[in-house]
C-alpha cells in the first residue's frame, strides 16, 4: 500500500541531510519513497513490544586495547586528498559573517 | 597453459612450479582485460605498472606466499594505494587512499598481484552496476543483461575470466546474487570474519567483504588468508579460524548424518523460474545421494527481510555518508553560494547533490527520515526488533540442520533498464540474501545450472547458509555439491 510522502517533507529530510535535490529529484523522490515506505509498513504487522531491539549482529560491547602508543598517519598523507587546504589545516569558504551562522 | 583457463590454485601451484612466471601471467590477464573490458566495463580502473612490478618481485624470489603471482582484482570500494579508490562514484573519483584496506594487505603479504578496481553500484548500492557513476558492467553471458551487484564487476570480471580470482562486499546480497546470475562462487563469511577497515563504509552492521572465484577451493583459500581479527576493525571477531579451513575435501565432522535443511518460505508457488527450481532440486537429489537427511526447517519472518534491511541498510548508510561534505575528500562543488545562503552550508549541500547520483541520494533521505525525531520509533526501532526476529530464526533452524538449502535469487540475470525506474522492484531482487547479512551468518552461491532465455544461456545458482562462525562446515558441504556436478566448469564464450 502507498505511504503518501509529500515533497515538502522530502525537502526538509534533505535538508537535514545536507543535500540539494533538484525539483525534479524531489518530485520522483516522494513517489517512490512513498512506495518503499508503503512496503516497509509490513512490519508493523509484527508483534514486536516484547522483542528486543537487535543493532547488530556481532553482541560485543566495550572492545578495549591496551593503552600503547603507535604511529598514526603522517600529516601531509591525511591531508592529501583535501580539496583545499592551507598548511596543516583543511581550507573552506568563510563560516561567519556574510550569509549568517549555520 | 593458458593462465585464465584454469583454477586459482592450479595457477599459483604452476607459477610456484616454475611452468610459468608471475610477469607471464599478470601480462595475459592485462592482454585478456584490454580485450574483453571494453564490452564488459568490468573493471573501472586496471594498474598495469603496479602488478607488473609485484609479479616480478615474484619472479626474482623477493616475494614470496600462497598467493605468489597470482592476479587478483578487488572491488572499487577497497582502499588501496595504488590508483585510486572510487567507490564508482564522482565523489571520490580522484580519492587516492593513503592506505591499504587490511583484507588487501593480507592478500599482498602472500603475493597477490592486484590488477585493479572493478565496477560496482555506486557506494555498493544496488544489484545490477547500473547505479555505477562509470557506467554498466554487462554479464559475460548475454551482454545486453546485468552482471548483479552491486559488486557487478567483480562477478563479471570473474565469470570472464579477467582475474584468478576478485573481491567483492555484501551487505545485502552483493557477492551472492551476482556470483549466482554469473555463474561463479561467491562467498560471504560471518559478519566480522573479515577486516572492514579499508572497506569504505556502506551499512557497518552488514558489510562484511567476500570472494569471487570459480571453485570452492579456491574460495576456502582466499577465506583462510583474509579471516581473523584485526585491531584496527573493533567489530571484526576474535574467534579462532581453524588451520584447515582451505582443505574442503577433508571429511565433515558431523554426529550423525549430514543434514540439510530446506525452508518453505524460499520454495513458494509460482516464486522462482523453472531453471532455479531445477537447480535446487538437483542440489536437494546430490545431497540426499550422498546420504544427507533433508530437514525441513520454518523461517516465518523471511518475508519481512527486505523492509526491514530498506531500514537498517539506509540509516547507516545515510549516518555513514555525512563524512562526505566536500571539505576533507572527495568532490567539491566550485559553484559558489547564492546570496543570502550560508556558504558552507552550500558547500555541504552542493558538493554532496553534485557528487552523488541518484540512488544514492534516495537511500540518504530514506535513511534519514527513518532516522529522524518522530519517526524513528516508526521505523529505525521497529526494524531493529524484527531483525531480531530473523536472527532468531536462523538460530532455532540451526539447531535442526548443518545447512540451509535455498536458491540464491528468484530468476537468472536481468535485461539492462528492466528495473532501473523502480527502486522497490529492484530492491526485492534481495529476497533471499538479505536476512543472512540481518542475521550476520555464512551464505554461499553456487553454481546450479541454466535457462535458456532468447537463445541464451544464463546462468542460475543455489545457495547454502550456515550457522555463524561455521564456515568450515559450510565450505565442505558446499564442496560436496560441485564434486557431484558440473556447472562450474561452463565458461561464457567471448568474442
Amino acid at each position: 500500500m502507498p505511504h503518501p510522502i509529500s515533497e515538502q517533507t522530502i525537502r526538509e529530510v534533505a535538508k537535514l541531510a545536507r543535500l540539494n535535490l533538484t525539483d525534479d529529484e524531489a518530485g520522483l523522490f516522494a513517489s517512490q519513497l512513498g512506495d518503499v515506505l508503503g512496503a516497509i509498513d509490513q512490519i508493523k504487522q509484527l508483534e514486536l513490544d516484547d522483542v528486543k531491539p537487535m543493532p547488530h549482529a556481532l553482541d560485543q560491547t566495550n572492545v578495549l586495547r591496551t593503552d600503547e602508543e603507535a604511529a598514526g598517519m603522517d600529516v601531509d598523507a591525511a591531508l592529501s586528498n583535501s580539496p583545499d587546504r592551507d598548511g596543516t589545516f583543511f581550507k573552506v569558504p568563510k563560516v561567519l559573517g556574510d550569509g549568517g551562522g549555520a | 597453459m593458458d593462465p585464465t583457463q584454469t583454477t586459482l590454485i592450479d595457477l599459483r601451484d604452476a607459477i610456484a612450479a616454475g611452468k610459468l612466471s608471475a610477469t607471464d601471467a599478470t601480462q595475459t590477464y592485462l592482454d585478456r582485460i584490454a580485450k574483453f573490458n571494453p564490452t564488459l566495463n568490468a573493471f573501472r580502473e586496471v594498474i598495469a605498472e603496479p602488478a607488473l612490478k609485484k609479479a616480478k618481485a615474484v619472479d626474482t624470489g623477493e616475494v614470496t606466499g600462497k598467493l605468489a603471482g597470482v592476479p587478483i582484482a578487488i572491488k572499487d570500494c577497497m582502499c588501496h594505494t595504488e590508483g585510486t579508490t572510487a567507490c564508482s562514484s564522482k565523489m571520490l573519483e580522484h580519492y587516492r587512499s593513503p592506505f591499504t584496506a587490511t583484507a588487501i594487505a593480507k592478500l599482498e603479504a602472500e603475493g597477490a598481484v592486484i590488477l585493479g578496481k572493478t565496477n560496482m553500484d555506486e557506494f555498493a548500492m544496488g544489484s545490477s552496476t547500473e547505479n555505477s557513476a562509470f557506467g554498466v558492467s554487462k554479464n559475460p553471458w548475454d551482454n545486453d543483461r546485468v552482471p548483479g551487484g552491486s559488486s557487478g564487476g567483480s562477478s563479471a570480471a570473474m565469470a570472464a575470466d579477467l582475474a584468478a580470482a576478485t573481491l567483492g562486499s555484501d551487505t545485502g546480497g552483493s557477492i551472492r546474487q551476482p556470483a549466482s546470475i554469473t555463474g561463479i562462487v561467491g562467498f560471504k563469511p560471518t559478519y566480522g570474519r573479515i577486516s572492514r577497515w579499508g572497506l569504505v563504509a556502506f551499512a557497518s552492521s552488514l558489510d562484511q567483504i567476500g570472494t569471487f572465484s570459480h571453485t570452492v577451493a579456491d574460495t576456502a583459500l582466499l577465506s583462510q588468508i583474509m579471516f581473523g581479527k584485526d585491531p584496527r576493525d573493533s567489530t571484526s571477531a576474535d574467534i579462532a579460524v581453524p588451520d584447515d579451513l582451505h582443505d574442503v575435501d577433508a571429511p565433515l565432522q558431523t554426529d550423525g548424518p549430514l543434514r540439510i535443511g530446506i525452508a518453505k518460505q524460499y520454495l513458494q508457488e509460482g516464486a522462482n523460474t523453472p531453471a532455479v527450481t531445477a537447480a535446487f532440486e538437483q542440489a536437494l537429489e546430490v545431497y540426499k545421494s550422498q546420504g544427507a537427511e533433508i530437514v525441513e526447517v520454518d523461517l516465518p519472518h523471511t518475508e519481512y527481510g527486505i523492509p526491514c534491511y530498506y531500514i537498517v541498510a539506509t540509516a547507516e548508510c545515510s549516518s555513514n555518508l555525512a563524512r562526505y561534505d566536500g571539505v576533507h575528500y572527495g568532490h567539491r562543488t566550485q559553484t559558489p553560494a547564492p546570496a543570502g545562503e550560508n556558504p558552507i552550508m552550500h558547500l555541504y549541500c552542493q558538493s554532496r547533490a553534485e557528487g552523488f547520483g541518484a540512488e544514492v541520494k534516495r537511500r540518504i533521505v530514506l535513511g534519514t527520515y527513518a532516522l529522524s525525531s518522530g519517526y524513528d520509533e516508526k521505523y529505525y526501532d521497529l526494524a531493529l526488533r524484527t531483525r531480531r526476529l530473523i536472527a532468531r530464526d536462523f538460530d532455532q533452524s540451526f539447531e535442526k540442520c548443518d545447512a540451509i538449502l535455498c536458491p540464491t535469487t528468484t530468476g537468472p540475470a536481468f535485461k539492462i533498464g528492466e528495473k532501473a525506474d523502480d527502486p522497490l522492484a529492484m530492491y526485492m531482487n534481495d529476497i533471499y540474501t538479505v536476512t543472512a547479512n540481518l542475521a550476520g551468518i555464512p551464505g554461499i552461491s553456487l553454481p546450479g545450472g541454466f535457462e535458456e532465455v532468447d537463445g541464451k544461456q544464463l546462468p542460475v545458482g543455489i545457495q547454502l547458509l550456515g550457522k555463524a562462525f561455521d564456515e568450515q562446515r559450510l565450505l565442505r558441504i558446499a564442496r560436496l555439491y560441485e564434486r557431484e556436478t558440473n556447472h562450474w566448469q561452463q565458461r561464457p564464450g567471448l568474442h
